[in-house]
């Protein structure tokens, strides 16, 4: 099917939810509000004519200054049967930054929902292991956020210091240079 | 290997008691310059390879540039290994487990930092990548590039062996 028409199924059924459809060099996205994205995902899933059962990747985009909701998350999606993809966008505000967890529909975005957890601060509710996957765990703040310093906090993160601590300790047991 | 003396023949010895006679193919020579030798002429190293310069790592390894011609096999564990390569990009995260690898290192033990991201943190000036793993490890041989060329890796390596070779005295902690 083509991937407008996709769109243009997705606007019928999902009237209020739907934000906005647009092409760009042959690819569709589907902007839509977070409240039913469950649902939809599971009409994409499960009607035989879009059977979406490939979910290619989930990410986040932060649009701080520009859009009035700040986060944005996104999931590329691919039919493996009918070979079509569609791109859909999800609005999440910065006060309230949850959305649902696609896992009961895709189990594969487990490790791409920690990712945009890790880097964005964004939760994925019903999700069954939302912690860290590329940050150590105890660290505090989200990398990828546009207002993050690129250099990072101020104060040192404790397991580095631990290692140059250990370093200037180990230095008694080395031989001589 | 620094001679001092090698006798072909028997020589004549004069000592204050008296005379000794001395057996050919003999080599006088001193414990640093044997022990330096040995050491300098088998060097095992850790590869430790991070990023992307641990592929080219490999390549050097590999037959076409083949370090196995000046003794150097890689080692899987460092309880068996006399110098470490540190290739690539050291994240904070992963600077503990680069450290915890040097501490179990018998001595004497060597860093080589390969690349520009282990020298000096290289582009990556961000918040997750330590600025030069010499904040931390005693690096020997720095070796820059992006990734060095084979060439840079002997050319650093026979760096490390010409260290060896003037060391004094380094024979134990308890000498």
């Amino acid at each position: 099917m083509e991937p407008l028409k996709i769109a243009d199924r997705l606007k019928e059924r999902f009237a209020d939810e739907v934000l906005e459809a647009k092409e760009f060099r042959g690819q569709v996205s589907v902007t839509i509000k977070k409240n039913k994205l469950l649902e939809i995902c599971n009409y994409l899933h499960d009607d035989q004519d879009l059977l979406f059962d490939y979910l290619v990747d989930v990410c986040g985009v932060d649009y701080l200054g520009k859009k009035d909701k700040r986060f944005q998350v996104v999931y590329h999606l691919y039919s493996m049967r009918h070979r079509h993809a569609l791109r859909l966008k999800a609005e999440v505000s910065e006060n309230d930054a949850v959305i649902d967890s696609v896992m009961p529909v895709w189990v594969g975005a487990d490790w791409h929902e920690r990712e945009a957890f890790d880097m964005f601060g964004i939760v994925f509710r019903g999700h069954h292991d939302l912690r860290r996957v590329l940050m150590p765990e105890d660290w505090e703040g989200y990398p990828l956020r546009k207002d993050y310093p690129l250099k990072g906090p101020e104060k040192e993160w404790r397991g580095f210091l631990e290692v140059l601590e250990k370093g200037q300790k180990f230095r008694e047991f080395q031989w001589e240079e | 290997m620094g001679l001092i003396t090698t006798n072909t023949t028997p020589s004549v010895v004069e000592t204050e008691e008296i005379p000794k006679i001395v057996s050919p193919n003999i080599i006088v020579s001193s414990f640093d310059l044997l022990i330096n030798w040995a050491r300098r002429s088998s060097l095992w190293p850790m590869t430790f390879g991070l990023a992307c310069c641990a592929i080219e790592m490999m390549a050097v390894y590999a037959s076409h540039n083949d370090l196995d011609r000046m003794g150097i096999i890689p080692r899987g564990s460092p309880r068996q290994s006399d110098f470490m390569f540190v290739a690539g990009t050291v994240t904070k995260k992963m600077a503990e487990i680069v450290r915890r690898v040097y501490d179990q290192m018998p001595e004497p033990r060597y860093v080589i930092s390969v690349g520009s991201c282990a020298c000096s943190g290289g582009i990556f000036n961000t918040y997750s990548t330590v600025q030069g793993c010499d904040r931390f490890l005693p690096v020997d041989v720095y070796i820059p590039g992006c990734p060095p060329r084979p060439e840079a890796f002997i050319d650093g390596i026979i760096k490390l062996q010409d260290k060896i070779k003037h060391e004094q005295f380094r024979w134990s902690r308890w000498r």
